[in-house]
């Protein structure tokens, strides 16, 4: 073996080459940190099929009634439901625009609510610790209150359609917008701020100088991320009474209008990649 | 005038830590000091003291015949409105313009209203231009913060200060991220807006060289108290031993 004495230069050389060994590798290397002994391994593998089994058993998962049913589904979609009727074309257009205007007004009602609950249940910008875990509070409890829940209890105190729709999405939306927006606070750079505190601003001026411009951006891409996920949600809504495109479809469900109700299913999708599409453009655009 | 008396900062978040323990100062108006220390010594919890961003736990610090550790939030933002500050990390709103970070300093001067709808007055916008090219980068005031240097971005920091027509400016280690070349450039023009303007200046600063260079005057910290305050060209090897706890050659900073 050949030592050859080149040391590495500065333009990048690394000196190493393939038959030059600059030192000797020393006997061992330092082993990785232990993570604990084989049993724990065990168990843990243990732990994971046992969660696997019992949930399988809980759905009634078969195998058998899989392969069955899959031609089934297949017919069901390619076959029954073709062709699409083209008579519907009007009457969903109509109700794909009511949803989507769903979607718009139930979006802005909910960065409306955000903005303040925003604020508030951020750590760095709430005014006291009250109303930091009252906001919280409010924010885990329409979380846990499903869209479609919210649709029936709204359709009750306004009646069914569209206005139920739009305020079940709005207030649904306020569980993960102002929790996006509060964590969105919650990361800002304190510089901006430590300097406008120390420019002699009061904390309305320091909001408006040093925090907005930080979160505004972010602000609007989640914004126009939930409007994504609110047209899907304002068509299932539209399902228990919530007016829109999701009422049309669930009525010719009902009555096995099978080839409207795939027209339908067509037009739910066109619109849904539409806004994605456009969605997904401007939120590129600004962040 | 700037007069420190006995003040002390123990901060109690989690173990307590006696930051300043009896610090006694008087800084006339127009100086231009140096506060140079070890890292821990108290530098940044004394500048942040003198405009309470950090709150004093005992002692005066009196400004122009006002002990400020006296005054209320509305009381105190009157009296930072006079005070600039400069930081280590620029501090400023990356997404704003740079003119936008200028203008930040005159919305403490305007009705809170008027303000957030940004209707500063042309002698507003002609003042923050003015700053601007007193260091040099009129030319960038519509381009983003971000988009700027770390020499640039620090000239927008001395901007904002300036564009609050300061009667002090305190610097927090202004140019601690920058290089060399660009330390100096920036040190320039602190010394230069000090001499022309009379603007009472207060530099932390970890470099000795640059403090004897630029400053009037040193105030030396360790351990929470003042091992030296003099003329930064008393500052000798026996005074460094004092601040640093070792000779110059053996902390490998020039002298
Ligand atoms: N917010 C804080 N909470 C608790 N302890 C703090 C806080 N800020 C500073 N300290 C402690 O107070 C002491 C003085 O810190 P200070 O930041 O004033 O020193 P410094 O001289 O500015 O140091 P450096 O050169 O590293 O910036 C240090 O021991 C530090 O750990
Ligand atoms: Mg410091």
């Amino acid at each position: 073996m050949t030592i050859i004495n080149k040391r590495p230069t500065p333009d990048g050389d690394t000196g190493a080459g393939i038959d030059q060994v600059p030192v000797a590798a020393p006997a061992t290397w330092p082993e990785p940190p232990s993570k604990g002994g084989g049993w724990k391994r065990t168990a843990l593998i243990v732990a994971i099929a046992a969660t696997y089994l019992w949930s399988f058993w809980g759905t009634e998962f078969s195998l058998v009634k899989l392969v069955k049913g899959v031609p089934e589904v297949f017919s069901f979609l390619f076959i029954r439901m073709q062709p699409p009727s083209l008579n519907i074309i009007p009457l969903a257009l109509r109700y794909t625009l009511q949803t989507l205007q769903i979607a718009i007004v139930g979006t802005t009602l909910a960065a409306i609510l955000s903005l303040p609950i925003g604020f508030l249940a951020a750590k760095n910008t709430t005014p006291n610790a009250t109303a930091y875990q009252v906001t919280r509070g409010i924010l885990n409890i329409i979380r846990t209150i499903p869209d479609l829940v919210m649709a029936l209890i709204f359709a009750g105190a306004v009646g069914l359609g569209p206005f139920a729709g739009t305020l079940a999405v709005g207030v649904h939306s306020v569980g993960m917008l102002g929790k996006l927006y509060s964590e969105s606070v919650e990361g800002i750079d304190p510089g901006p701020v430590e300097a406008a505190t120390a420019c002699g601003l009061n904390k309305t001026q320091t909001l408006f100088f040093a925090v907005l411009p930080q979160v505004i951006p972010n602000f609007i891409g989640f914004t126009l991320y939930r409007w994504e996920i609110n047209v899907r949600a304002a068509t299932v809504v539209g399902m228990v009474g919530g007016g829109g495109i999701g009422f049309i479809l669930m009525e010719n469900l009902r009555l096995f209008n099978l080839h409207d109700s795939s027209m339908i299913l067509i037009m739910i999708y066109i619109m849904v990649q539409l806004i994605d599409f456009i969605s997904a453009r401007v939120r590129l655009r600004i962040i | 005038m700037i007069e420190v008396r006995h003040l002390r900062k123990v901060y109690t978040r989690g173990a307590e830590v006696v930051a300043l323990k009896d610090v006694n100062v008087t800084i006339s108006d127009g100086e231009f000091v140096a506060i140079i220390g070890l890292s821990g010594a108290g530098k940044s919890t004394f500048m942040r003291c003198l405009n309470r961003l950090v709150d004093p736990t005992s002692g005066e610090i009196v400004i122009d015949g006002q002990d400020i550790t006296k005054l209320d939030a509305e009381g105190m933002r009157q009296v930072r409105l006079k005070i600039g500050m400069i930081f280590q990390e620029f501090n400023l709103v990356d997404r704003a313009t740079v003119l936008d970070n200028v203008l930040m300093a005159r919305a403490g001067y305007l009705p809170t209203g008027r303000s957030v709808r940004r209707a500063f007055s042309k002698a507003d916008r002609d003042l923050a231009f003015h700053c601007l090219e007193r260091v040099g980068i009129v030319d960038k005031a519509y381009q983003r913060a971000d988009a700027l240097s770390g020499g640039q971005r620090q000239r927008v920091g001395i901007a904002r200060a300036l564009a609050q027509e300061p009667r002090v400016i305190l610097a927090d280690e202004p140019v601690a991220s920058l290089d060399p070349r660009t330390a100096h450039v920036v040190m320039e023009d602190l010394r230069r807006i000090n001499d022309e303007d009379g603007i009472t200046t207060i530099v932390n600063i970890h470099f000795l060289e640059l403090a004897k260079a630029y400053a009037d005057r040193i105030i030396g910290l360790a351990g929470g108290v003042v091992v030296f305050d003099g003329p930064s060209a008393e500052m000798d090897e026996p005074t460094f031993v004092k601040v640093y706890g070792t000779r110059p050659q053996r902390m490998g900073v020039a002298q």
